[in-house]
């Protein structure tokens, strides 16, 4: 299971759908349909379209136009450390609520 | 095995919309964990109004990875492993979605495609469907059998198979990859605004996706998802 060198067949990034996962831990709602502002060149893209390193101790999501990095995201048993520098702004779809509804039992 | 596919039983499962995924977690004796995604190809059934509890990944065997071997050549019905999911809300199809189709599928990139048919069929929706799936020869074509099965009873789903290496016996067209001549007679016309879905290796889906942009294709309706193999 530790087989991690000279992998030659393993693709060297992935793209943003890939830390969904990760990313549902922290935020009430999915991420990857975010689209967000790269600080460095300006390009408006969604989360999903970055291209995401997994290599690193954590999770490094890299601009799909630029490559410079949008987020960083490392996780520990008990805590995680997000660093959202790279990224200008989120804009973050949520879906339509659907509030618990309320039914007087006593009343 | 190349490929293989999992049915899951998963107690609690939520339910889940086509095109998400799960994230599959080992853990080895020492503690050592890895942790890989795979889309699910079973039919989201949430929207007729009930969950199941089983699930279905396909995996792809990747040699010397840390995952998809032990999964592909190991596991066994009834091991238990840990999940997380169902994920992603970018590269879902939603039946109530009244646009038409394109699924273009490289490879492995058929699992959450799949899921895409599936449901559609489940929820009854008569969206037209095209799927485009290119593989390099019969021997790693998946899910065959059933989609020919469902071109001849899911009325509005068409299937076209690009062999890009090998082609079975007799077969109209010679191996070749996917070229935009064939994009566009198999796919559609951009006028109509389909939904695009593309998912395959890296590679694969930035082709296609710039095929089908300079077909005149709305980037924004092009969705796409790259698999590894990461594994």
């Amino acid at each position: 299971m530790t087989d991690v060198a000279n992998r030659t067949d393993v693709a060297e990034w992935v793209d943003g759908n890939d830390i969904a996962g990760a990313a549902r831990e922290l935020f009430a709602v999915d991420l990857t349909a975010a689209r967000g502002r790269c600080v460095n060149c300006g390009l408006v893209a969604m989360v999903a379209e970055a291209h995401v390193y997994q290599r690193a101790p954590g999770i490094v999501a890299r601009c799909s136009g630029c490559d410079s990095v949008l987020l960083r995201l490392v996780r520990a048993p008990d805590r995680a450390w997000l660093d959202l520098r790279g990224l200008a702004y989120l804009e973050i779809p949520i879906p339509a609520p659907a509030a618990p509804t309320a039914v007087p039992v006593v009343a | 095995m190349a490929a293989r596919t999992l049915v899951l039983d998963v107690p609690d499962w939520p339910g889940h919309l086509a095109g998400q995924h799960i994230d599959v977690r080992l853990t080895a004796p020492d503690g050592y964990t890895a942790q890989r995604s795979y889309s699910l190809a079973s039919a989201a059934r949430a929207s007729a109004g009930y969950a199941v509890s089983t699930v279905e990944i396909m995996v792809q065997r990747v040699s010397r990875g840390e995952v998809s071997p032990w999964l592909c050549d190991v596991a066994m019905v009834g091991d238990q492993f840990e999940i997380r999911g169902p994920v992603g809300g970018y590269f879902v199809w939603e039946p109530s979605r009244l646009e038409p189709v394109l699924l273009v599928a490289g490879g492995s990139g058929i699992a959450p495609l799949m899921a895409m048919i599936r449901t559609r069929k489940e929820a009854g929706s008569r969206v037209p469907f095209r799927l485009i799936y290119s593989v390099r020869d019969p021997d790693t074509l998946i899910y065959g059998e059933e989609l020919a099965r469902r071109v001849r009873d899911d009325h509005g789903l068409d299937v076209t198979i690009v062999y890009t290496r090998q082609t079975p016996f007799g077969w109209g067209r010679p191996a070749g990859r996917l070229t935009p001549e064939l994009l566009a007679e198999a796919g559609w016309p951009a006028t109509l605004a389909p939904a695009c879905y593309v998912c395959g290796p890296t590679g694969f889906v930035e082709t296609v996706a710039d095929m089908l942009v300079a077909a005149g294709h709305d980037p924004a309706a092009i969705r796409t998802e790259r698999f590894g193999p990461t594994g």
